[in-house]
């Protein structure tokens, strides 16, 4: 189903961006009318996501996340956070509870299987070397959805 | 970002605002010098007034419980919500801290 409303934005991969990826989602959902649980298992697995951006993918180097959003008349919400950092040599491995490459920085290993249990939909696509796109996806009770205006 | 409490040798914690990765690593440098320079015993978070939690806190938290263990102390956690209840139970952290029940914090402080 095609988007009705689509978002995208770049900053760059620093701690301090993390708040402000979950405020930007929640407002580009606020015309879907999200009930505070939708909204809250959104911003908890792009907090996730970005989070493992910033940390994982570029390690502290600098570089751009991007996180490009969208939703279609049904009230389908897609969302993908895109790093061209180091990528993920084992996808499964990494997704699996637990799971952390960098255990003394007080990771819990848990980011994967948090995004897992509050979205409907997590897929992972990544390159060693060239980056990760994470795509998270949520069947939200459409509501107003007729209020927004449908693309020509 | 925290406010906290010191009796003796136990240490209660406030945590406010959006406990994230960001976040955590502030709340870390600073309980962790408080609890060193204080010689605390018994570690209690209060989590009522967190708006936010992402499982930065599973980090914050076993982190904070491997210390204290270390030294010989313990951890408690109370004021938690459903959804951070949610995330603490996907990574077992119930099971290494004790949850006190809503308005523990009196008791907490004195134990
Ligand atoms: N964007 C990314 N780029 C590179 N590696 C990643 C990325 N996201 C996740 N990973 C890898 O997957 C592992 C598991 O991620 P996660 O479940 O969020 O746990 P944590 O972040 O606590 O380590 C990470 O430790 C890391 O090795
Ligand atoms: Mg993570």
């Amino acid at each position: 189903m095609p988007y009705i409303n689509e978002m995208r934005l770049d900053f760059t991969a620093q701690p301090q961006n993390e708040a402000f990826a979950r405020l930007a989602v929640s407002g580009f959902l606020l015309p879907l009318d999200p009930t505070m649980e939708e909204l809250a298992d959104i911003k908890t697995a792009v907090s996730e996501a970005v989070t493992n951006a910033i940390v994982h993918g570029y390690g502290g180097r600098p570089g751009i996340v991007r996180l490009a959003a969208g939703y279609a008349a049904d009230g389908t919400f897609t969302v993908e956070i895109i790093d061209r950092g180091r990528g993920i040599e084992d996808v499964q491995r990494a997704m699996q509870p637990f799971f952390t490459t960098s255990a003394d920085d007080e990771r819990s290993g848990m980011g994967f299987t948090v995004m897992q249990s509050f979205m409907d939909e997590v897929d992972v696509r990544s390159a060693a070397g060239r980056g990760t796109v994470v795509r998270l996806v949520k069947h939200m009770r459409a509501r107003e959805t007729d209020a927004v205006p449908r693309r020509a | 970002m925290l406010v906290y409490e010191r009796k003796r040798n136990t240490l209660l914690v406030r945590l406010n605002g959006e406990l994230d990765h960001s976040a955590s690593m502030r709340v870390r440098a600073e309980l962790d010098g408080l609890i060193t320079e204080g010689g605390i015993r018994r570690l209690v978070f209060d989590l009522r007034d967190l708006r936010f939690m992402d499982s930065s806190g599973i980090g914050l938290i076993i982190g904070r419980y491997k210390m204290m263990k270390r030294r010989g102390g313990s951890v408690a956690i109370c004021g938690s919500n459903a959804r951070i209840d949610r995330i603490f139970d996907m990574a077992g952290v119930y099971q290494l801290v004790e949850r006190k029940a809503e308005g523990g914090q009196r008791d907490a402080v004195h134990q």
